[in-house]
């Protein structure tokens, strides 16, 4: 049930086909950052308005809207966002990564695989991922127009050099289709393979930033790495206290004063998923 | 047959721009030819120019007008009016020059500063130091003295470490300036020994003397400035 | 020896104001010209220019590549002067922080090239940096410490390492030994002649020190109020200057 004050979704067709051209144009060219007039939010910077415009750009009545923060469709901003969607576009809405059309994610990628008919959207804070080393705007477009990255690289050398290891495990840099390097958003290193070859779409938004970038289906994203020390995923030594799923993200979950934890599966719906097969 | 060195009305004068003007003449209208394996001496009174003849030789000076044909590898090249990268050419491979005194680079070790010319060609640091320190022996520069900085010694040790270095590759043209000044006899016999050498190798020698016997000793002829000359 | 730099009718004027005018020069391998100059003589504006950092107003300026290309820097991409600068050139600044990533270690500085250019094994990398730093004299040891902790001396060799790790042939240097020490000054030009030598670089030098240019240089330019008032060999305008400029130039020299 749409209320009558708002447009469909919440921003007008104007702003919705502005965005568009702006993600045609960065499904165009995978990876780079398409900058775009980020609008007004009715929540603020920092809380999602780059996902939330790009799901708002390109939503359709009949679509049937996921939405998770960390891995969980129950979290306060998982929430709020849905029903700010429910409001304002009426549209279905699931928790079961299978039956989504359109699934807007903070922080994590669904364990379980997408299809040709599903759209990933990604909430992003910084889209730059040469900001840590190189500060001004100027000379960070240089060095993607120019491809000068060696940057990047210094960086998990560094890591190596002081710590033994890559230590970035959050928004690991990767090649997308050979060209751009880009920042996936602070998904876990672990959800970096998902990215690569993946039959769905995958949008970026970053509200404050002003920035949207795509990754087109069927499309190579390589993380970043040497050849004596390439790219690993995270491992656990655990199994999900609740599903058993050994091949899933974990989080550790404190569960008393003294120290008691318990490791569960980040995706809920994956881990209702498997305890329901089981 | 072409000469190792044929100057053609030579003139040269320094003029102080900033002491009014003043001009200071030097010789002007020289001419001389000196063939190929020639050893030649330079004489003349103190001022007529005989040090600023192999300096203009060598390049270090600028010529006011005139031309000094030298034969490198095979061509003729008028040093006046060669480009700077061609004479630093004849530098390294055809033209020697042994100045007066050691330009003393600092903390370069005495054999270092002799193997350069051979370095310059090209010669492996090991074998360029092994060449230089039988040269300092040969110049009778004691071992204990090979990795030290010549900066520390004497007069006449800094002049035999020059010349070692002068005689370190073999160069078809040497300009000798002076050699022997402020050495002993025992070294003069022993400088005089290396020219010979180079002599007998077919280098063409230019040189001013001091000495008339060692002018005697090692050249073919003089040529007297004060006659070629204006 | 063959031609690098072919530099013609070079001119760069800020507004009304000549920086330097009507410069030209061809530089062979292997050769050190220094370009000396007081204060405003336009000497770093023609660094620069040289470089491909600043564009000039009128001339040109051809470098003869490594693969026998002629590039005609004025006319070249930006991507084009920059990689050069990457690869076959390098410019050393007067202050170190100008030319360091002051926020990475001494050996991710000198394996960045290398990274720029698609070295991707680590191992690699860093015992080519670690064989960088040896050849500058700064200690093994030191190569995974920030060039915060290094004195001025160091942090200079450690720019000039930088730059030499992909072998170039043609060096850019803005006065490398202002501003430290004279026994670092010392240390540091030994280090340059013996690496001039030993890599067959050639190099385009600023200084406004006689003493600099006669230890490091074949050849020189004397610059004022952006002419050049004389070119030749160093030890020929030492020895004989033949313009009044020069000759002041070089008799306002201290002798020690």
């Amino acid at each position: 049930m749409s209320s009558a004050s708002y447009n469909f979704a919440y921003l007008s067709e104007q702003t919705k086909r502005m965005i568009r051209r702006a993600l045609l144009k960065a499904i165009a060219i995978p990876g780079y950052q398409v900058p775009f007039a980020s609008r007004e939010m009715p929540m603020p910077y920092g809380w999602g308005t780059g996902g939330v415009q790009v799901t708002a750009a390109i939503l359709v009545p009949e679509d049937v809207l996921k939405v998770i923060d960390q891995g969980a469709d129950d979290t306060t901003n998982a929430v709020s966002l849905r029903s700010f969607f429910v409001k304002t576009a009426g549209i279905a809405t699931t928790e079961a990564t299978a039956e989504a059309t359109v699934i807007q994610t903070r922080h994590r990628i669904p364990e379980a695989p997408l299809t040709e008919n599903q759209i990933l959207v990604f909430q992003v804070p910084i889209p730059e991922p040469l900001r840590f080393l190189e500060p001004r705007e100027t000379e960070t477009r240089k060095m993607h127009a120019l491809e000068e990255y060696g940057v990047m690289h210094v960086k998990l050398y560094e890591d190596i050099a002081k710590l033994g290891q890559v230590a970035t495990t959050y928004a690991y840099p990767a090649k997308v289709a050979g060209r751009y390097v880009f920042d996936p958003s602070p998904i876990p290193k672990f959800d970096n393979p998902k990215l690569d070859h993946n039959p769905a779409l995958q949008l970026f938004g970053a509200g404050r930033e002003k920035r949207v970038y795509a990754i087109p289906p069927y499309t190579s994203v390589q993380s970043l790495d040497f050849e004596d020390h390439p790219f690993e995923i995270q491992k656990w030594d655990h199994t999900c206290a609740l599903c058993g799923s050994d091949d899933s993200f974990l989080d550790e979950i404190i569960t008393d004063d003294k120290g008691g934890h318990m490791f569960v599966c980040s995706d809920t719906d994956h881990c209702r998923a498997t305890q329901e097969q089981k | 047959m072409p000469q190792a060195v044929s100057i053609q009305n030579l003139h040269k004068e320094f003029i102080l721009h900033n002491q009014g003007g003043t001009r200071i003449p030097v010789f002007s209208e020289l001419e001389t030819e000196i063939g190929v394996g020639e050893s030649v001496a330079i004489v003349g009174q103190s001022g007529q120019g005989k040090s600023s003849l192999l300096k203009l030789i060598f390049g270090t000076y600028q010529a006011t007008s005139g031309s000094i044909n030298v034969l490198h590898q095979g061509a003729i090249f008028n040093v006046v009016a060669a480009a700077p990268h061609e004479i630093l050419s004849l530098r390294r491979s055809t033209i020697g020059y042994v100045t007066q005194f050691l330009r003393c680079i600092p903390r370069v070790a005495a054999e270092d500063v002799v193997a350069e010319p051979l370095r310059d060609r090209g010669m492996a640091l090991d074998e360029a130091r092994n060449e230089a320190r039988e040269l300092l022996s040969r110049v009778n520069i004691p071992e204990r003295l090979w990795h030290l900085p010549p900066m520390t010694f004497s007069g006449g040790e800094q002049q035999r470490v020059n010349i070692a270095r002068g005689f370190a590759a073999h160069f078809p043209l040497l300009l000798l300036d002076e050699p022997t000044a402020s050495l002993d006899a025992e070294n003069r016999a022993r400088v005089m020994t290396l020219i010979e050498d180079a002599r007998a190798r077919g280098s063409t020698i230019i040189g001013v003397f001091h000495h008339a016997d060692e002018r005697h000793r090692v050249c073919d002829r003089e040529i007297d400035i004060g006659q070629q000359a204006k | 020896m063959k031609k690098l730099l072919s530099v013609q009718q070079l001119s760069k004027f800020f507004g009304e104001q000549l920086a330097c005018d009507d410069i030209g020069f061809d530089l062979y391998e292997g050769e050190v010209l220094a370009i000396v100059g007081e204060s405003g003589s336009g000497k770093t504006t023609l660094l620069r220019c040289l470089a491909g950092l600043l564009p000039p107003n009128h001339g040109r300026i051809l470098y003869h590549g490594k693969d026998g290309r002629q590039v005609d820097i004025v006319l070249a991409s930006e991507a084009a002067r920059r990689n050069l600068l990457r690869t076959e050139w390098g410019f050393v600044h007067q202050d170190a922080r100008d030319g360091l990533r002051m926020g990475v270690s001494a050996g991710a500085n000198i394996g960045e090239r290398l990274m720029a250019i698609g070295d991707r094994h680590y191992g690699h990398i860093r015992s080519s940096a670690e064989q960088w730093l040896g050849r500058v004299d700064i200690p093994i040891s030191r190569i995974d410490d920030s060039p915060w902790t290094y004195s001025g001396g160091m942090r200079q060799r450690l720019q000039i390492s930088r730059n030499l790790v992909t072998a170039p042939r043609l060096m850019f240097m803005d006065e490398p030994t202002g501003g430290l020490d004279v026994s670092v000054q010392a240390r540091l030009l030994d280090l340059m002649r013996g690496l001039v030598r030993d890599l067959g670089l050639a190099v385009i030098l600023v200084t406004h020190d006689l003493a600099v240019a006669r230890l490091l240089s074949s050849r020189m330019m004397v610059m004022q109020n952006g002419r050049v008032v004389e070119q030749g060999l160093t030890d020929q305008i030492l020895e004989d200057p033949q313009q009044p400029y020069s000759q002041l130039l070089v008799s306002s020299v201290l002798p020690v």
